[in-house]
């Protein structure tokens, strides 16, 4: 496959600047990471609309609270591993629980932050989140797909968390393919087995219907863009006709995407299934492939995956 | 002047033991509750809501209206009381605290309470979330401000200190923090908890504008507030010193009463001391 790499952040940067254009009730904040999450473009385009909170992501969000209870949407951005579990309960608390306009973009998560190693690179940042009543989930594919997540969420009034990576990742999908929250993609249709892929994973998944196909195999590959709510339609339809499901994500197996789906299909159509994700162990430095190899998310692990799947439906 | 007119200050003294009464019968009621840290703020929620704020209890969504921030969520009773007398709820509905299906839960809840601004209970997050108000008001170029009332056991807490940094870092001028320095904490007094002193000190390091007043004496809490109106590009942090329970003699300086329910007798004694038939 030929994929363009681009940069999730740099099309959240964009979007936001759009956003600010358009409309005057867009705030952001930060702590101390705006270069890196790209809300700099924000700030250098409306610098009264953007508040730096320096290091302190408690204060952030719960600033972000006083802001979205005065008729604000604020955007708010960090690092993931900070931007979740850091501040956890002023999340629950001042954003979650009294169902704020608050959106947490959060970048470089999952252990493709490569080099900075385990202390950055948060493998349970969905489980964190996807448990909250009232908060939404979204993991982008690519870059085309986060600007028009942002673009989307702006329009809604509720709690959103999104999570985006550090490096580039493959763009997979066009700058004009739809976009609806809690509506599945089908990326490929299949008969054979579905894949369920999100994030940097859904690239990974359509690799592996490649290879499958090499075999006579028939993937149907989905890009679960949104985790909560859950397509759960779109899911239960793909295990009814196919047979068995594959997951794929770049976040502990524990309770991210894989599990959600898990338990979507054991109360409603059960069939053999497998999750791709990161152990439950937390990660190392090393570059992002290399940990991609050694923490289990490669194309040849779906493969394998699918395999073993495709050899329980008989 | 109004304020200084001693009719004046003793009707807004005899509202707050109302308020006192209320706040103790429905824990009462509840069968749990925080009466001392609800004793302790009731002449500070009294002056806020009966003279120095700019509100409309009819239509709690009016969007000039001035915000109050309940940091210390476990004061919840006195208030809802507050609310109650002022108006923006009936008051005998003050009887359903704490129960199922109440509007008024065991700590704040902004979506189920009219005139309740921001959820807390969890400490240490309202002086945050009054900040992102006093910004948005800047932002709208608005006139109203923002009050928030911290509990000293939340000066423990380090996103308290981060707040302090960012109101006075954006300059924000209309906002006031009243702390109800009532001395005790849940396990005992906050200086053998954790040491706070010299606090006046560390809000002025802070580069915040500080006054310390007796937070039992209405005419000092109005002029203090009035002083931080006055106050130009920075924050005003008003210390009330106070006493825990106060208003009832057998809860004033208590721990035991940080957060339980009086029983029969002592119900029918806080009562008579405030100068209230039972409910």
């Amino acid at each position: 496959m030929t994929w363009k790499w681009e940069s999730q952040r740099k099309q959240y940067g964009r979007a936001l600047v759009e956003l600010g254009k358009e409309r005057s009730d867009i705030v952001v904040l930060d702590a101390d990471l705006s270069s890196s999450t790209r809300t700099a473009d924000f700030a250098s385009a409306f610098p009264e609309r953007f508040f730096n909170c320096g290091i302190a992501e408690q204060n952030m969000i719960d600033t972000a609270a006083g802001l979205a209870a005065s008729g604000k949407t604020v955007f708010a951005s960090t690092f993931a591993v900070f931007g979740t579990g850091r501040c956890y309960d002023q999340i629950r608390q001042s954003v979650a629980y009294p169902k704020l306009n608050i959106k947490i973009v959060a970048s470089h998560a999952g252990i493709t932050v490569g080099g900075d190693g385990a202390s950055h690179q948060i493998i349970e940042d969905l489980a964190l989140m996807r448990v909250l009543p009232n908060m939404s989930v979204i993991v982008p594919v690519d870059s085309n797909e986060t600007y028009r997540v942002v673009k989307t969420i702006a329009n809604t009034k509720d709690p959103v968390y999104v999570r985006i990576g550090r490096a580039d990742v493959p763009t997979v999908t066009d700058e004009d393919t739809p976009y609806e929250m809690g509506k599945a993609t089908i990326m490929r249709d299949g008969d054979d087995v579905t894949l369920i892929g999100c994030g940097i994973m859904t690239s990974k998944s359509l690799e592996a219907a490649d290879e499958l196909a090499k075999h006579g195999i028939d993937a149907r590959v989905i890009n679960l863009h949104t985790i909560k709510p859950l397509d759960e339609k779109t899911i239960v339809k793909a295990a009814r006709e196919t047979g068995g499901v594959v997951t794929a994500e770049e976040h502990s197996v524990m309770m991210g995407m894989g599990s959600a789906v898990a338990m979507c299909l054991v109360e409603n159509f059960h069939v053999p299934m497998k999750r791709v994700g990161i152990p439950d162990v937390f990660g190392e430095s090393g570059a992002c492939t290399e940990l991609m190899e050694r923490y289990g998310l490669t194309m040849e692990n779906i493969v394998e995956a699918a395999h073993d799947v495709l050899k329980r439906k008989k | 002047m109004e304020i200084y007119d001693g009719e004046f200050i003793s009707e807004l003294e005899s509202i707050a033991r109302r308020v006192r009464a209320h706040a103790v019968t429905m824990i009462y009621q509840a069968g749990s509750g925080h009466p001392g840290g609800s004793l302790s703020a009731v002449d500070i929620l009294v002056a806020m809501y009966f003279h120095l704020m700019k509100h409309d209890p009819k239509r709690p969504d009016w969007p000039e209206r001035d915000r109050f921030v309940l940091s210390k969520g476990h004061g919840a009773p006195a208030l809802y009381a507050a609310l109650a007398e002022a108006g923006y709820l009936p008051v005998a509905e003050l009887e359903s605290l704490r129960k199922m299906g109440s509007r008024l839960q065991g700590h704040p809840c902004m979506r189920k309470t009219p005139g309740v601004e921001m959820s807390t209970g969890s400490l240490g997050h309202g002086l945050a979330a009054g900040n992102g108000m006093a910004l948005a008001a800047k932002l709208d170029r608005k006139l109203y401000r923002i009050f928030v009332l911290c509990g000293d056991g939340e000066m423990d807490v380090g996103e308290t200190w981060e707040a302090a940094m960012l109101a006075s870092h954006y300059k924000l001028d209309n906002i006031t923090m009243f702390l109800d320095r009532n001395k005790l904490q849940l396990d005992g007094p906050t200086e053998k908890i954790m040491s706070l002193e010299p606090l006046a000190d560390k809000w002025k390091a802070f580069g915040w504008h500080v006054i310390e007043i007796d937070g039992h004496n209405m005419k000092e809490i109005i002029q203090a507030t009035n002083e931080a109106r006055s106050i130009k590009g920075r924050p005003t942090a008003i210390i009330c010193h106070t006493i825990k329970g106060k208003g009832v003699s057998f809860m004033e300086g208590s721990l035991h009463f940080h957060g339980k329910a009086p029983n029969d007798d002592e119900y029918k004694q806080a009562m008579r001391e405030l100068g209230v038939a039972p409910e």
